[in-house]
């Protein structure tokens, strides 16, 4: 089975959601006519990266809100990833991504690494996820992570080993020390990322970055897409409003993981106690 | 002239001009029109720095975006304005010159004795004036020009040319600036032009720092790209004194690098815990 993806790497307006809304929908409608089977927006695509204190302002308690129910009634056409501003029942805010599939929200995934150092402070506005889960769709059982969550390889890897088939991980990652390499810096880290989780969890990698600017910051484009193999299949360049088409195939990946049976042979049991045993040394009180 | 053993060498200042150059004059364009404008006022001087950010505003905006401001102080030099009017010719842009020599001079009639740093940051402010005037006229935002050494260093006039509203230069070094020139086909007559704020005759900003923008700028690098401490940049080769002085330089100008400091009274404060960003909706 061979599944049509679409990644919109798209420059969300900053804190206006209705604007932002639209924008999905005429993004969802364009792939609707291409024959895509998913389109994946990036991290927080409903509201834009630098909330500060709009945060609250832009949250949507649940799933009821008139935004997500655009949406879902949108996945009864395509599937839908997209990114917003989620606030619990107990009022923490969490930075949300989830997939809208036949007309409701199939999975969420909250981020659970909220990078706070540098120019980064989202610990100061988000409460962190705690939980990585795959769920079945169409594609394949799937994963999905929000941005700096990909920088942290047991992410990843605990996804795989309950059954990933495709990654998917939307980001708002900026450009920053600028140096004299060709691409930006930072590029060829994540695309390097990509491959690798891709090879060595044998499963699809599907990345979408925004672009665009917000604050004097700009967001470095280059979503990409790569195959079990490793091998990179479609990469975008830096531009807003790029929409750049893959297609997976399941054979493809049943003949790599034939090829190379890393998943079958992992040793969970074994990491488990490795685990234990570190983490028991670590925090045993003297 | 120092040389460092390790760590920043002149390779680690060398930018991908073109990339460069695209973000910048992405940034220009996007928030030009965030702000809901089609127009900057840049103020032209002829030198180095505002050459560079007058061209990626042309590029971003149009021949019409960008309207070039001139600004002659009676003691200026002459290529000052000289190349300034060049630049805006070669550029197609629109060029106003405002001589403010009747403003500062009408203002120190009352007080002759006024020192040179004092008229030099008069000027400054003066001009900063005359922009945020033009930009109403123009309806255009005030293109910022200060680069990252400047910003560092506090080697500039607060509300002076400090004063923008968006600007595109203060994350690059001086020698950083150079390049981009050199990218952007600015001419040699502004390229290699002796820096200087030209507040007064013959002043010259490496004169007055006490050492070349080659040497500050890599020693700024290691200093906070690199986030090297003072005794990572001795043991690099860095002198003593060169290391202490931009340290303290750095150090003493971080108001002017700020919003003015507000006392806390309320259970909300502008800029402590009222945090919204200035792109907000657009």
């Amino acid at each position: 089975m061979s599944t049509k993806v679409v990644l919109a790497q798209i420059a969300p307006t900053l804190g206006d959601l209705d604007r932002n809304l639209k924008m999905h929908l005429d993004e969802i409608r364009r792939a609707v006519r291409a024959g895509a089977d998913l389109i994946i927006f990036p991290e927080l695509s409903l509201t834009g990266y630098l909330l500060q204190d709009l945060v609250p302002e832009c949250a949507q308690e649940g799933e009821s809100g008139p935004l997500l129910k655009a949406l879902a009634r949108a996945s009864r056409d395509i599937a839908v990833v997209a990114g917003w501003v989620e606030r619990t029942p107990g009022s923490v805010h969490h930075n949300t991504a989830g997939c809208f599939l036949n007309g409701r929200l199939a999975h969420r995934h909250r981020k659970v690494y909220l990078p706070t150092y540098g120019m980064f402070d989202e610990g100061r506005y988000f409460g962190a996820g705690e939980v990585f889960r795959t769920f079945e769709a169409p594609w394949g059982r799937t994963g999905m992570l929000v941005c700096e969550d990909f920088w942290h390889l047991s992410s990843s890897y605990l996804l795989a080993q309950e059954g990933m088939e495709v990654l998917i991980v939307v980001s708002n990652s900026p450009v920053k020390g600028m140096d004299a390499s060709p691409a930006p810096p930072g590029k060829a880290a994540w695309l390097g990322l990509g491959s690798v989780v891709a090879k060595f969890l044998t499963c699809y990698v599907l990345y979408v970055n925004r672009a665009g600017y917000e604050e004097g910051w700009s967001f470095a484009g280059g979503s990409y897409a790569v195959a079990p193999s490793g091998k990179v299949l479609a990469e975008g360049g830096t531009k807003a409003g790029e929409r750049i088409a893959v297609t997976l195939d399941d054979t493809q990946l049943r003949r790599v993981r034939t090829a190379y049976p890393l998943l079958r042979d992992e040793k969970l049991d074994l990491v488990r106690r490795e685990l234990d045993r570190i983490a028991e040394a670590r925090y045993r009180m003297e | 002239m120092p040389r460092p053993r390790r760590a920043s060498t002149a390779d680690d200042l060398k930018l991908n001009a073109r990339l460069v150059e695209e973000i910048l004059t992405g940034f220009i364009g996007d928030e030009t029109r965030r702000a809901g404008m089609e127009r900057v006022v840049v103020g032209l001087s002829g030198g180095v720095d505002s050459a560079v950010a007058a061209c990626l505003a042309r590029r971003a905006l149009g021949r019409r975006g960008v309207v070039a401001v001139l600004m002659p102080y009676r003691h200026s030099h002459p290529s000052s304005l000289k190349d300034a009017r060049d630049l805006a010719r070669k550029l197609g842009i629109q060029a106003e010159v405002f001589d403010i020599s009747p403003m500062v001079d009408a203002w120190y009639a009352r007080d002759p004795g006024a020192s040179r740093v004092r008229r030099g940051n008069k000027m400054s402010r003066e001009r900063m004036s005359v922009l945020y005037d033009r930009s109403v006229v123009h309806e255009a935002l005030v293109l910022g020009t200060s680069n990252k050494t400047e910003l560092l260093l506090g080697y500039g006039t607060i509300h002076g040319d400090m004063a923008s509203s968006l600007n595109p230069i203060g994350d690059l070094y001086k020698t950083q600036v150079r390049q981009m020139a050199e990218h952007l086909g600015i001419s040699a007559a502004i390229r290699r032009k002796v820096p200087s704020a030209d507040l007064w005759p013959d002043q010259t900003d490496e004169n007055e720092l006490g050492f070349s923008y080659d040497e500050v700028d890599r020693l700024l690098q290691l200093l906070v790209d690199q986030r090297g401490s003072r005794a990572s940049a001795l043991e690099a080769g860095w002198p003593r004194g060169m290391v202490d002085r931009v340290l303290r330089m750095m150090r003493r100008s971080q108001y002017k690098r700020r919003m003015p400091i507000i006392a806390k009274i309320s259970e909300r404060t502008v800029g402590v815990d009222f945090r919204y960003p200035r792109d907000w909706g657009t």
